[in-house]
């Protein structure tokens, strides 16, 4: 029936289709028509080899058949942060790193590429390469190691251009991709807040065709059963008008429960950052493990407990579930903002203290310098210099490097957290809950503490978090992409297992539908902070004299100018010059402004 | 009014899979699924890709579907378009269906003798039109004729006595579901003959949030 009328349809315009092109034009028609074809099937093919590509996919649809599309979206959401990552790893591996391996000069042969003399002894170390100092900290994967020269190899490859054009590149591919997939959503987010068709969305949108497992089709069922009479009782009945000065009372105490462990919380971070400077300039060897990575322990901890206590604090207000999700999760995203504000401001102070580091060690340099030659030869003189071992040169403390260490320290720790967040909290618990019922004195599966729910709300934050830290850190790091696509990948695989084992479908399972581009919001205002800080460093503070690929330079982005100094006819200077004047780019950043908000209520309103 | 109350008989599997079932339960869709296959020619393919929303993978992996619900009466070799239908008792035990309420109406609609009994085609039709990749306007054209239990081109106040009752299990008692049928009728009836038109529904469902996200299977 559909077959047989499409290929009626279909041998019709064969038929007729060579008739179309008239006399001289008759050949390159047909000839038009089979590229058409061509390219139409060629088309197809790529779309057949795309979804092919795609992974997870059977795993991610018996997530989803069992606890409904909002848990399953999460998996969705990590599976396009993971394609995201891989593109951004693919730019830093394939034009920083490789090249810098393969073409650049070997370890040993600078300074910035040999450990240091006085570290030698433990740099191979597994505390030591699990801190990332030592061999890990003088290698590709981190910004120091990088050398100035304009051009390396036979190919004469632009590293430092290359290093910062992938910088730059990495946040524009990222912005363009979020504000793309928001413009996709935007267009089937259907009405908004409406209540002018409770009972009929109600009855015709609230049984989810996704599922496909008879447990989750009961929870279904009575959330359903339950949700009408809520709605027929609000519908019947007025408002009670007593109690409302109780609930207000109450709502307003749990406000202030939230702000106080947010103002805990800050000054908490802000106090242990103090500490770990007291401990940094007494020496970071005389302190323990704890002392060394308190600042990161703290954090994670902080991200791991205050969104159960504000969870706890949400029971006294008495909101509708989507409201009470909705100040869940503008608490838990107030707690992170405070966490990574406080994080950023003590990297700027360290930053601070190593450039006043600096100048102290480049007026040693000369000091020591001139001890090589024992003063016997006096200024001015052009004597061959003294080989010297790379190993043994003194070092100016990178603080780049330095910056780079601690968004990778920061992100393995989060992610350590996390594994053993789920290894102790959803895997050990329901092991208990499941083995201890027989032998407890109240039913552990029924009260407290039951098996867990998985936390919708919380990973999504983590998620995007962890993303601005790799926003944030990969141009000092080069090797942070990397360190996310394995991680990603670990953890799809670490929590589908824990979802399917340990975790029950929530009881109320109403979907927070518009949340897709809530997180989407998010993700574009964590990638516009997360930019902030690397721009200005970039922008204003000067690069260290002697590791990374610019240093020598007033300013990192003096690249720029020197490139097209050397590699551009005279002519294209000049027009960049002028090109490069403020009163045009304000009106052209302006057109780019409106034109993005334009396509974006197009695409909407193309619906 | 919003306190959780706990509901029993939650237990997850606590079991870590080995390997081996996992793979074995995915061993022959990846490997029968080579560029090699010899149930459909390549118009065929082409001409279901047409009319479909799927892929060639995908196409393939719905044939092994509707074939595991019968192998003996489905052969393997579609070539020569064989006249195979079959009967909805099967159709409804799959597991994407088994647990919908509404799997008979699905069934019906999309079946071309209105009976529920399905043939390869209206299978590949019904995943279709309830795939991701159909638009809004067909996914609430369908839908309307599923929840069109006489099938007289109107929602009447019984096909949603029905839908109702389908959805709660019969937990509700004969005046909350008046009340509630009575209420989607005065929300969504636009021309005020008592019952929902299909345009009436579309103005209705075009709206919703919801609407595209549950009203979808993933296979």
């Amino acid at each position: 029936e559909i077959s047989s009328s499409t290929e009626e349809a279909q041998l019709f315009v064969e038929k007729f289709e060579g008739a179309l092109g008239k006399g001289k034009g008759k050949k390159f028609y047909a000839y038009k028509v089979m590229m058409t074809k061509k390219w139409m099937k060629f088309q197809r093919d790529f779309e057949n080899f795309k979804t092919a590509c795609i992974p997870w996919e059977m795993k991610i649809k018996e997530i989803e058949s069992h606890f409904g599309s909002s848990v399953a979206s999460y998996f969705i959401f990590l599976r396009w942060m993971y394609g995201i990552n891989m593109i951004l790893f693919g730019l830093t591996f394939g034009l920083v790193m490789i090249p810098e391996a393969l073409m650049g000069k070997p370890y040993g042969s600078l300074p910035r590429k040999t450990v240091p003399r006085a570290e030698e002894a433990t740099a191979m170390n597994f505390a030591t390469l699990w801190d990332f100092s030592g061999f890990a900290q003088y290698s590709v994967l981190f910004y120091g190691y990088y050398n100035n020269q304009r051009t390396i190899g036979w190919l004469k490859f632009r590293m430092p251009l290359s290093y910062f054009l992938v910088g730059v590149g990495t946040i524009g591919y990222s912005f363009m991709i979020v504000i793309r997939t928001m413009a996709r959503n935007a267009n089937e987010d259907g009405g908004g807040d409406d209540t002018s068709f409770n009972f009929s969305w109600k009855m015709f949108t609230s049984w989810d065709y996704l599922i496909g497992n008879p447990e989750t089709a009961d929870n279904k069922f009575a959330s359903i059963t339950t949700s009408f009479k809520e709605a027929i009782v609000e519908e019947q009945e007025s408002r009670k008008e007593e109690n409302i000065h109780l609930t207000r009372f109450l709502r307003v105490l749990a406000n202030f429960l939230a702000l106080c462990t947010l103002a805990g919380s800050g000054y908490l971070i802000f106090f242990v950052v103090r500490r770990s400077q007291k401990f940094a300039l007494e020496g970071l060897e005389n302190y323990g493990w704890w002392e060394r990575n308190e600042v990161n322990m703290v954090m994670s901890l902080l991200g791991m407990f205050c969104p159960t206590l504000f969870d706890v604090i949400s029971s006294l207000e008495n909101y509708h579930p989507r409201i009470a999700l909705r100040w869940q999760l503008g608490r838990i995203f107030a707690l992170f903002l405070g966490n990574l504000y406080t994080f950023i401001i003590a990297l700027m102070d360290e930053i601070n203290l190593k450039l006043e580091e600096e100048k102290i060690v480049k007026y040693n340099m000369t000091i020591w310098e001139a001890s090589l030659y024992n003063g016997t030869i006096p200024e001015n003189s052009t004597a061959p210099p003294i080989q010297v071992d790379p190993a043994d040169v003194p070092r100016g403390p990178c603080w780049e490097t330095m910056v780079g260490q601690e968004f990778v320290r920061l992100t393995v720790s989060d992610t350590m957290t996390t594994y053993i967040t789920i290894l102790i909290g959803d895997f050990l618990r329901a092991v208990f809950v499941r083995f201890f019922n027989y032998c407890w004195c109240w039913d552990l599966e029924y009260g407290f503490p039951s098996y867990s729910e998985f936390d919708i709300s919380g990973n999504v934050l983590g998620l995007i978090f962890n993303q601005g830290m790799i926003w944030m850190g990969s141009f000092y790091a080069p090797c942070l992409p990397a360190i996310n696509v394995f991680r990603l990948h670990t953890s799809m695989y670490l929590q589908c297992w824990a979802v399917m084992c340990c975790n029950v479908p929530q009881e109320r399972v109403f979907k927070a539908s518009r949340s897709n581009n809530f997180y989407m919001a998010m993700l574009l205002f964590i990638l516009f902070l997360s930019t902030l800080p690397a721009v200005y460093t970039i922008v204003s503070i000067p690069p260290s004299f002697d590791c990374g690929p610019f240093s020598g330079k007033t300013r990192m982005f003096e690249v720029i100018s020197e490139t097209l100094e050397h590699d551009f006819p005279s002519w294209f200077g000049k027009v960049f010059g002028y090109a490069s004047n403020p009163g045009l780019i304000l009106p052209f950043i302006l057109l780019m402004v409106t034109t993005s908000h334009k396509s974006l209520t197009s695409s909407v309103q193309s619906y | 009014m919003w306190r959780k109350t706990r509901r029993e008989g939650q237990r997850p599997p606590i079991k870590v899979t080995l390997r081996k079932e996992w793979w074995d339960k995915n061993q022959r869709s990846e490997l029968e699924m080579g560029n090699k296959q010899t149930i459909f020619t390549p118009e065929q393919l082409d001409a279901y890709q047409d009319c479909t929303f799927f892929t060639r993978k995908e196409i393939l992996r719905l044939f092994y579907k509707y074939r595991d619900l019968a192998p003996q009466l489905v052969p393997l070799d579609y070539t020569s378009r064989p006249n195979v239908t079959l009967p909805y008792e099967l159709i409804g035990s799959m597991p994407e269906l088994k647990d919908n309420p509404f799997r008979q109406r699905i069934a019906e609609v999309f079946s071309e003798s209105g009976d529920g009994n399905m043939t390869l085609d209206d299978f590949l039709d019904m995943f279709s039109v309830l795939s991701e990749m159909a638009p809004r306007d067909l996914k609430a054209y369908y839908a309307f004729k599923i929840y069109d239990f006489n099938n007289d081109d109107y929602i009447c106040k019984s096909d949603l006595e029905k839908t109702v009752n389908k959805l709660t299990r019969n937990e509700l008692t004969p005046e909350e579901v008046s009340l509630a049928c009575e209420k989607v009728i005065y929300e969504a009836d636009l021309d005020n003959d008592g019952k929902l038109s299909l345009e009436d529904f579309q103005h209705m469902i075009i709206r919703a949030p919801d609407f595209l996200s549950t009203f979808h299977i993933r296979i």
